[in-house]
């Protein structure tokens, strides 16, 4: 595939294999965008760390900031499957998502 | 000693695929050992996106792929899962012991289906001297580390060999706050996917050095640094190439390598280059009755084609248990 730019500004795509190819080249060019993963610190449920994403990309130059903000995070409640962690994230227009159900912490559970 | 149609041991996706098959096959009792205390095996510890785009459709995180399985499994009243069951026994004749919380648990299985997953190949494998400092992991115990029990490994890291855990990682401890500084790869090109070559190395500008390996680990009690050489297409040393990069963590990304122990326990044939299963065909090993499935059959790049080849050993088993009875 071959994007011909001008700075950062796509004028052309060619050779690519589907339509998706020609959006991403530009949005790659242009503005690359990337699904944040990672995980939160818990205190009292049954992991220590809660697997999220963002629910859609992100701008690549803001993935570093939101870790920052990952990172002052601490998750209390138990979730589910895409439960919302933080809504609008960093004011980004996506929100931080959980990616698996996480109960509260048994008793008998030793570790 | 119980009595019970179906064992599967391993609740990642491998069993779980097996367990849902033999179950749309017909099994109606089916019991499902898992050492962990939730399903989901190494999915659990996967936390980045690109699975389940061939099953699903859709680009999943591995928690996530594992999630549509565990609930189809929880709504199968023909499945019991027992948590915190280790296996410590099989004989060929289908007698199967685990240890679970307080008890020694054994059972006649009138089939077994192994989806024990693999392990990681270790610094021991590979030919890397020097001293035995801390600091050295295997890449999958890493992302375990980070993903699961919030652990930071180190401050400055060098990752040896480009498979796709390795690049993973590389993103994932710079997202930590740590710095990355080499993958280390001794062929010409990276066994990666590409699209992890670009967003987990090139997005943070991390170096990837092809032809190249390590040649000595230094360091007291911590890794202090590795020294690093050129290979010419033989794999011997360039002369005049050699560099050395400071460090305290070293990463080894070096392959997987199925966990048959239970197989060859039960006096089943094990190749000793892959150590997985002899038998006929995939899912088949060369005890009747006892299956193999996902990375303990053979080392897979996608969790779609385990689920999908773990079905067929679900099915297999179904028609074995079937045939028997008839």
């Amino acid at each position: 595939m071959t994007v011909d730019v001008d700075g950062r500004r796509v004028i052309s795509v060619a050779g690519h294999k589907c339509p998706r190819g020609e959006k991403y080249a530009t949005q790659e060019v242009e503005a690359p965008m990337r699904t944040l993963t990672t995980a939160v610190l818990t205190r009292g449920l049954e992991l220590k760390m809660l697997p999220v994403r963002t629910n859609k990309p992100i701008p690549k130059e803001k993935l570093l900031a939101a870790m920052d903000a990952v990172k002052r995070i601490t998750l209390t409640s138990p979730v589910k499957t895409g439960s919302v962690i933080a809504e609008n994230f960093l004011g980004l227009g996506a929100d931080l998502i959980a990616t698996r159900d996480l109960g509260k912490k048994s008793p008998a559970t030793n570790h | 000693m119980t009595k019970r149609e179906l064992v599967i041991v391993g609740g990642g996706p491998a069993g779980m695929a097996a367990a849902l098959a033999a179950k749309e096959s017909g099994v109606r009792d089916i019991l499902l050992l898992e050492r962990d205390q939730h399903l989901g095996g190494i999915l659990n510890q996967c936390i980045h996106p690109g699975f389940g785009l061939h099953r699903f459709k859709a680009e999943l995180t591995g928690p996530e792929y594992a999630d549509r399985f565990i609930k189809m499994v929880k709504d199968s009243p023909e499945i019991q899962v027992s948590l915190r069951s280790f296996v410590v026994k099989l004989t060929g004749d289908k007698k199967i012991s685990y240890l679970k919380p307080g008890a020694l648990e054994e059972i006649e299985a009138g089939a077994i289906i192994l989806a024990t997953g693999c392990r990681e190949r270790t610094r021991e494998m590979i030919p890397i001297p020097g001293s035995r400092p801390a600091g050295i992991y295997p890449a999958g115990l890493a992302q375990k580390m980070i993903n699961m029990e919030g652990w930071i490994p180190g401050k400055e890291a060098v990752i040896v060999g480009s498979g796709d855990i390795g690049l993973i990682m590389a993103r994932r401890m710079v997202l930590e706050g740590m710095k990355v500084k080499a993958v280390i790869e001794i062929q010409k090109t990276s066994r990666g996917l590409v699209r992890n070559v670009v967003q987990c190395l090139e997005d943070y500008g991390i170096p990837l050095y092809l032809s190249h390996k390590i040649t000595k680990i230094y360091g007291a009690n911590r890794v202090e640094k590795v020294g690093v050489v050129e290979v010419d297409e033989n794999f011997n040393e360039k002369p005049g190439t050699g560099f050395e990069l400071s460090c305290d963590t070293v990463l080894i990304s070096v392959g997987l390598i199925p966990e048959n122990e239970l197989l060859e326990m039960a006096g089943a044939a094990i190749d000793r280059v892959t150590n997985t299963p002899v038998g006929p065909e995939v899912n088949l090993t060369s005890i009747p009755g006892i299956f193999a499935c996902g990375n303990a059959a053979k080392v897979y790049d996608l969790v779609d084609w385990v689920s999908r080849d773990s079905e067929k050993a679900g099915k297999m088993a179904a028609e074995y248990l079937g045939g028997k009875a008839l």
